[in-house]
């Protein structure tokens, strides 16, 4: 008679067997995606991080290891330490401004039932249109004589200033094409954040004695916004720290660097010069930020704003 | 509380239908119906949440219809609980009596620590909000947030949020449907004797009749937007009004017969003469209904065939029967009308009683409930009873 019990060697064997075919079939699962997450994100990001230690130029044939130079002449550099000013400057700009104004704009448009649809489609244009195409029409319209905008401030009475060749503005007047670029984004993502927020916790508060509408956005709207701000605020600063397309279009980092920003010293130094070591250095130090960024959200969204 | 001819329109559908309800100081008022038949939506008004289309509510004689729903010196308990989950359970209990008492200006973050009559009012708050968690016994979960609480955790903080500024009146808006089978009956008894503790009006909305039947004092049963009945539990169960009231109220629920009015003060009902005068003129149709604890059955034995007994019971055929352990019903087929009954039988006859025995049921003038043809109760004596004016209060 055959036993009811399979002696212990046996089922070691299964459990062997079936703890295999588990890890086979994780990796079937999950190996496609970690590969391409490996040749396009991760070996480029090393080859960039080998290359800045480099004085590899475009189409070079021979490379030499040169240590942190780049590193060195990069922060010794006049236009560099400009050019990260600049985007700091701009990204200082942009984020509370296009935050403030998306969040003022998703309150109003909720708080109204009317042509809802209207504004949200036209806050939403900027996002859905192509920035260099947009660009080109900006600067029509800033153009110092010819242009709209100052045709309509000295019908007021107002001389307008050379937007974008006065070196004090030209930073200003690229951060306000950018914030008016990323409001409609913001948004909509505050929208989501505000059609799911329970209505029943309004009218709790309605009763507890909250009656006007500051308390109200106290109590209630702000901090169940917490996910969804921290989230704007964090990609709104990505994508601020990465303006290039303006810049590019508009006014080539000048007049004098006054809108010289990291991306553009990147692409200049990389794609201009051919100086592709210094430039990788460059894009070391934007992807010091970014990470930064990243990982301040990830940081926050565990300890302080996630309630679920 | 008072509340005169409410009426609420939703678009094309009218919900409330003229509510006319009188609610003594102190009471257990729980307002039942099911879903659909406007006990949220008339909650809702009266917390002031809703604006009513027509009609009026008066709270100890002052007249809320104009007030805010912070004016009003209600408390609601909703069925979500709607704690805010960012604010630790102290928080959401002291945040009613930190918009009271604190100004907006003492209200702005860091203001506490400079502000010496806010810390004051601060402390003030602090000792109510662990008088309030201790009599709720929640005291160890002061410092947790919503979500590490239990749904029996958070129904209490949601109380406790509701009582800590001593409003007038309580309203709650079934607030025991997200809890399960076993913690809501323990909460029920617990929401009864806060009741008892602090005595003050509560309107609770419900659809669950357990709940009307074991809290309240006294039951309104909301159908089709009005109240049809306004009287204590008991009543509303062996006296009930309406026929939608005696179907919905008992479980199971009530069996109902077809009968005809006869001349000389009798109702005929599936070929019997029922000594009932419901003083309707001879040939009206009526609903006769019995709970089924008091229809009571008998096995059709050549001896109690008698000619004696078969003209005052029905003949019928178990069709179905279910043990509860504690009841036995048993669902009987009548012969002759197509009607089902249902009668609660002591389990210990289980053997007797098999599918497909013929039986005889018998209908006792004195527990029967006789409802005309718009479904008002007639009673014998042929008195028509109009809606039951407020038990004194």
């Amino acid at each position: 008679m055959t036993p009811l019990v399979k002696p212990a060697q046996d089922l070691h064997h299964a459990y062997r067997r079936r703890d295999l075919r588990e890890a086979l079939a994780a990796l079937a699962l999950a190996g496609p995606a970690s590969a391409l997450i490996f040749v396009f994100l991760i070996a480029p990001l090393v080859c960039i991080a080998l290359l800045s230690l480099t004085d590899y130029q475009l189409g070079a044939k021979a490379l030499r290891f040169v240590g942190l130079h780049n590193y060195s002449e990069m922060f010794a550099d006049r236009v560099f330490r400009r050019s990260l000013e600049n985007t700091l400057i701009y990204v200082s700009v942009v984020v509370p401004l296009s935050v403030g104004l998306g969040l003022g704009a998703a309150l109003l448009i909720e708080a109204g039932e009317s042509l809802r649809a209207f504004y949200r489609t036209v806050y939403f244009l900027p996002v859905m249109a192509t920035l260099i195409a947009m660009a080109i029409v900006w600067e029509f319209a800033l153009h110092p004589k010819l242009g709209l905008v100052n045709l309509a401030l000295k019908s007021v009475g107002i001389a307008g200033p050379d937007w974008l060749h006065d070196r004090h503005i030209v930073l200003y007047t690229l951060a306000g094409i950018g914030v008016w670029q990323s409001v409609g984004f913001n948004m909509v993502l505050f929208m989501a954040g505000l059609q799911a927020i329970p209505r029943d916790l309004y009218e709790a508060a309605a009763v507890d004695g909250v009656s006007n509408a500051w308390d109200r956005f106290r109590t209630v709207t702000w901090p169940m916004l917490g996910p969804v701000s921290l989230f704007v605020i964090v990609i709104t600063a990505i994508r601020s720290f990465q303006v290039f397309d303006t810049v590019q279009v508009m006014t080539k980092g000048g007049p004098n660097r006054a809108s010289e920003v990291l991306l553009y010293t990147m692409y200049s130094e990389g794609f201009e010069f051919f100086r592709t070591g210094y430039a990788a250095a460059v894009t070391m130090v934007f992807l010091a930020f970014v990470l930064a960024l990243a990982a301040l959200k990830t940081w926050f969204l565990d300890r302080r704003v996630h309630y679920a | 509380m008072v509340i005169r001819g409410l009426v609420k329109n939703f678009g094309d559908t009218r919900v409330l239908n003229g509510v006319d309800l009188d609610i003594g100081a102190g009471e257990f008022i729980t307002v039942l119906g099911p879903s659909g038949c406007g006990k949220t939506t008339l909650m809702r008004i009266i917390a002031g949440l809703e604006r009513q289309d027509a009609g009026s509510v008066e709270i100890d004689g002052r007249p809320v219809d104009a007030l805010r729903p912070n004016e009003r010196d209600i408390a609601m308990v909703f069925q979500s609980y709607a704690l805010y989950p960012h604010l630790t359970v102290f928080d959401n209990i002291a945040l009613p009596l930190r918009m009271r008492r604190l100004s907006w200006r003492q209200r702005l973050p860091g203001m506490r620590r400079i502000d010496r009559s806010a810390q004051a009012i601060e402390r003030g708050i602090a000792a109510k909000v662990r008088e309030v968690a201790g009599l709720l016994q929640i005291e160890p979960l002061l410092a947790r947030k919503p979500a590490q609480l239990s749904g029996g955790q958070k129904q209490r903080v949601a109380v406790g949020r509701a009582m800590v500024r001593e409003p007038r009146v309580f309203l709650m808006d079934e607030p025991l449907s997200n809890l399960d089978a076993e913690l809501r009956v323990h909460m029920r008894a617990e929401i009864a004797q806060l009741h008892r503790r602090i005595g003050v009006t509560f309107i609770y909305v419900t659809h669950d009749q357990a709940e009307a039947m074991t809290m309240s004092d006294r039951v309104v049963v909301m159908m089709g937007g009005r109240p049809l009945q306004f009287a204590p539990p008991g009543d509303v169960y062996a006296d009930p009004e309406d026929l939608q009231v005696a179907r919905f109220v008992g479980s199971p629920r009530i069996n109902t017969l077809p009968g005809t009015v006869h001349a000389g003060g009798s109702i005929e009902v599936g070929g019997l003469a029922v000594p009932f005068d419901t003083g309707l003129a001879p040939g009206a149709q009526v609903t006769v209904s019995l709970r089924p604890a008091d229809t009571k059955i008998a096995l059709q034995t050549p001896d109690t065939a008698g000619a004696d007994r078969a003209g005052r019971e029905l003949a019928a055929t178990i069709v179905h029967r279910e043990n509860l352990g504690s009841d036995l019903f048993l669902h009987c087929r009548v012969e002759g009308i197509d009607a089902t009954l249902v009668a609660r039988e002591d389990p210990g006859k289980v053997g007797l009683l098999p599918v497909g025995a013929e039986i005889r049921i018998g209908l006792p003038v004195e527990h029967l409930l006789a409802f005309d043809a718009s479904g008002r109760r007639v009673r014998p004596g042929g008195r028509m009873t109009s809606l039951a004016q407020p038990a004194a209060a």
